[in-house]
């Protein structure tokens, strides 16, 4: 079967400074994969190549979603094929309302996939459902994206953007970062509800609290550019308590095998 | 991030969708600018002795005067002895006409504009006077606003039908020593739209004229007159636009608004003329003047502007607020694009007492486009308890681009209210591509971003013109983010 998302030996540099040397990764459809680092690890810069984010330059590799190169692709174009990112820091857009933004998104990933476009009533119609599930405070759909929203409300708004745009393959960067306890319970519960056999989940998180909800399949340590340890849930509870240094240490690449089932 | 510039750079220069020509003959004088000039213009017209008398007078002012330099912006020197200052299509002739005088291809250069002018299309709801070069070629729904007394017809018409209300009005709020533009246009003016709305009626449709210059060198010089009286409210839009040539076209309009008592006039412009290439070859250079004065009590003047097209935008619409508890307001959206220049604004002066102003400004720029703000508020002695908002925004696309302001005030009361907010930002990358990864096109996503930013001054205009706004905003950035 072709992997939902295929990296192989992936190296990209930023501003001129090799920032992935060589990351692998194998991701097949209904897998949930956490990817753990230190600070500055390049977790991040992996979500912002795959998403197609101006500024990076890939110096050797391949990704493919499904089989079909990503990094050739427009960022709208992986986006209509079912790649999203859940921000780490999600993007205030003043003057441009939530809701007319999200049904503009909507009906762009639609169109991608063969349906009709929802009209205004359509729409909200679909997405009462999801808000109800993530305890959206309806009020903030009226105002501008993200403006002035708190750090939790920001982070449960591109929950709710997942939940509207059902992509096939979501990186999450560090989603359950400015959550408070309840958010988090109520996020994660989001996101499980959303995991189906033909879509994935790569969940980026420093901490194991998170995936206490959201259970992975695969936990893997990211240093330095590539991947040095892949493991099973448990291999996340290893690491809350011995912290990195082990690893980072002895750091060496894991064969891509390795990374899979 | 290095990628900043092609991204944002490939967005500008959609296609100017006006730039065709229509063939029609013309009645032209020779090129050039004299008393000779002048006083056939006023032949041809036909006008009463007042009118030349007060044009000579404008153009002996005129001489005396100096071009202004002060705004920024860059141009070559205008040659003024290059310019037609009448021309006017040959069939149009003289006087009133109906619409079933009128030379078909002007009708059919009208209705590729998308500007109704047949009466059948009563459903728009829109009274439409249509100026051609210098000249006022059709008036709809005539009959059915004179039923209430409203006067709604070319300035020439009004000057022979109407030449007392003409000479009582004409230059009270604009007078030809103003400024520079506005002598010259006083001198050459050939024609404009004349409205006159009586004590107590409200106007019941929009009343429009569309400006359209055809004719290669060729000034257009037009005027308009809307008089209020008490009680009376009326809506006004005009929009413009231009053939694409590659030299540069002369437009010096004067429009000068009263209001009475209680009266109210909105205001709206859409301003389409052509802007140029995207090298910055050809485009209308645009220096109008535009004032109106709450001369009554309660009185307001509303001015809305879209300022999308030509090369060069010298203008400020402004309010003078003599009558007590009068209020001014201007909202503007102008864009530059390309090579682009605009030096636009508004002043508000306040006389009277419990006076009230806004002004709103949303400058774009995008390509190369220079876009300044100016504007002033002054506040007299006289104006006790005077108060004034002023919020001018600037938003950048790309970094040739530039965005200034210029903020005068100037308050002689000391019970006067002055508030101003003045903000720039910039178009992120990171906004766009936010939207990217949301599955938008970069252009819609600028469109979006765009089309936000101006929602303050869209809702001031009447509902399907800031639909067209809203479109025409998307063709004027069409290609400035890549
Ligand atoms: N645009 C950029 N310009 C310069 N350096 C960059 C840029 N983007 C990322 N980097 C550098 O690349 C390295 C990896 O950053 P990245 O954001 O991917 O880390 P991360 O693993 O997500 O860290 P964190 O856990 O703190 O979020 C860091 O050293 C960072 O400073
Ligand atoms: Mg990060």
């Amino acid at each position: 079967m072709t992997p939902l998302l295929e990296i192989n030996q992936l190296n990209a540099t930023v501003e001129g400074r090799q920032i992935l040397k060589g990351l692998s990764l194998t991701v097949h459809a209904g897998e949930v994969h956490a990817i753990m680092g230190p600070n500055g690890s390049g977790k991040s810069t992996l979500a912002s190549i795959l998403s197609g984010r101006p500024g990076y330059e890939v110096t050797g590799g391949s990704a493919a979603l499904d089989g079909e190169d990503l990094l050739g692709m427009k960022p709208e174009d992986r986006a209509r094929k079912g790649l999203f990112l859940a921000f780490q820091y999600p993007v205030e857009i003043p003057g441009v309302n939530s809701t007319y933004f999200l049904k503009a998104a909507l009906n762009e990933v639609r169109k991608a996939r063969g349906l009709p476009e929802l009209d205004a009533l359509e729409f909200l119609e679909f997405i009462k459902a999801k808000m109800k599930v993530l305890e959206l405070d309806p009020s903030l759909l009226n105002r501008p994206v993200n403006e002035g929203f708190s750090g939790g409300e920001k982070k449960r708004n591109e929950i709710f953007q997942m939940a509207i745009l059902e992509p096939r393959l979501a990186i999450l960067d560090e989603t359950d970062s400015g959550l408070d306890i309840d958010a988090l319970r109520i996020v994660a519960e989001g996101v499980n509800r959303l995991r189906k056999p033909d879509n994935a989940q790569v969940v980026i998180t420093h901490y194991q609290r998170l995936l206490d909800y959201i259970v992975p399949d695969y936990v893997h340590v990211l240093h330095d550019g590539r991947i040095v340890k892949s493991g099973g849930k448990e291999l996340a509870y290893e690491l809350e308590r011995r912290g990195y240094d082990w690893l980072t240490s002895e750091a060496r690449p894991v064969s891509p095998e390795l990374t899979t089932a | 991030m290095n990628t900043n510039n092609d991204t944002i750079q490939g967005l500008v220069g959609g296609d100017y969708k006006y730039g065709f020509v229509t063939d029609v003959e013309a009645d032209a004088v020779a090129p050039g600018l004299n008393e000779g000039v002048i006083a056939a213009i006023s032949r041809k017209k036909n006008e009463p002795g007042f009118m030349l008398d007060w044009r000579l007078k404008a153009y002996r002012h005129w001489l005396t005067l100096q071009e202004p330099r002060w705004a920024n912006l860059r141009y070559p020197p205008i040659d003024y002895q290059s310019i037609v200052y009448y021309s006017a299509p040959k069939k149009a002739g003289q006087g009133p006409k109906s619409l079933a005088e009128v030379d078909p291809k002007l009708l059919e250069t009208y209705e590729r504009l998308g500007i109704p002018l047949h009466e059948r299309e009563r459903l728009a709801g829109v009274a439409v006077d249509a100026v051609f070069d210098s000249v006022s070629v059709a008036t709809t729904f005539r009959e059915k606003l004179a039923e209430l007394g409203i006067v709604f017809c070319s300035f020439s018409e009004a000057v022979q039908q109407h030449p007392d209300l003409v000479r009582k009005y004409l230059g009270t709020v604009v007078p030809y020593t103003d400024n520079y533009f506005a002598a010259l246009n006083a001198a050459v003016f050939s024609d404009g739209s004349f409205c006159y709305i009586p004590k107590g009626v409200r106007c019941p449709m929009e009343l429009s004229t569309y400006f359209r210059i055809n004719a290669a060198n060729t000034g257009q010089f037009e005027r308009t007159l809307i008089v209020a009286e008490e009680g009376s409210r009326v809506s006004y839009l005009e929009g413009c636009t231009a053939p694409m040539r590659d030299e540069n076209q002369l437009h010096a309009a004067v429009v000068e608004l009263l209001a009475l008592d209680r009266a109210e006039i909105k205001y709206s412009t859409v301003q389409n003329w052509y802007p140029g290439d995207a090298q910055g070859r050809g485009g209308i250079y645009n220096f109008v003047t535009k004032r109106g004065l709450c001369k009554g009590r309660e009185s307001k003047i509303s001015w809305t502007q879209v300022e999308t097209g030509s090369a060069i935008t010298w203008k400020y619409p402004s309010c003078v607020l003599l009558g007590e508890n009068s209020t001014g307001e201007f909202y503007s959206v102008a864009v530059t694009n390309h090579y682009q220049q605009a030096d636009t604004g508004t002043k508000m002066i306040h006389i009277g007492r419990n006076t009230r102003s806004t002004i709103v400004s949303k400058g774009i720029s995008a390509g190369h486009g220079q876009n300044s703000y100016r504007g002033l508020v002054r506040i007299r002695k006289s104006a006790e308890n005077a108060r004034n908002f002023s919020q001018c925004d600037s938003l950048l696309l790309g970094d040739r681009c530039g965005a200034h302001t210029f903020p005068y005030l100037e308050a002689a009361n000391p019970t006067a209210r002055v508030e101003h907010e003045a903000t720039t930002s910039k178009i992120g990358e990171d906004q766009i591509f936010y939207c990217n990864q949301r599955g938008l096109a970069t252009q819609d996503a600028v469109n979006m971003i765009v089309n936000g930013y101006c929602k303050e001054v869209f809702k001031q205009l009447p509902m399907e013109f800031a639909v067209e706004a809203q479109k025409l905003l998307g063709v004027s950035l069409d290609g400035s983010v890549g």
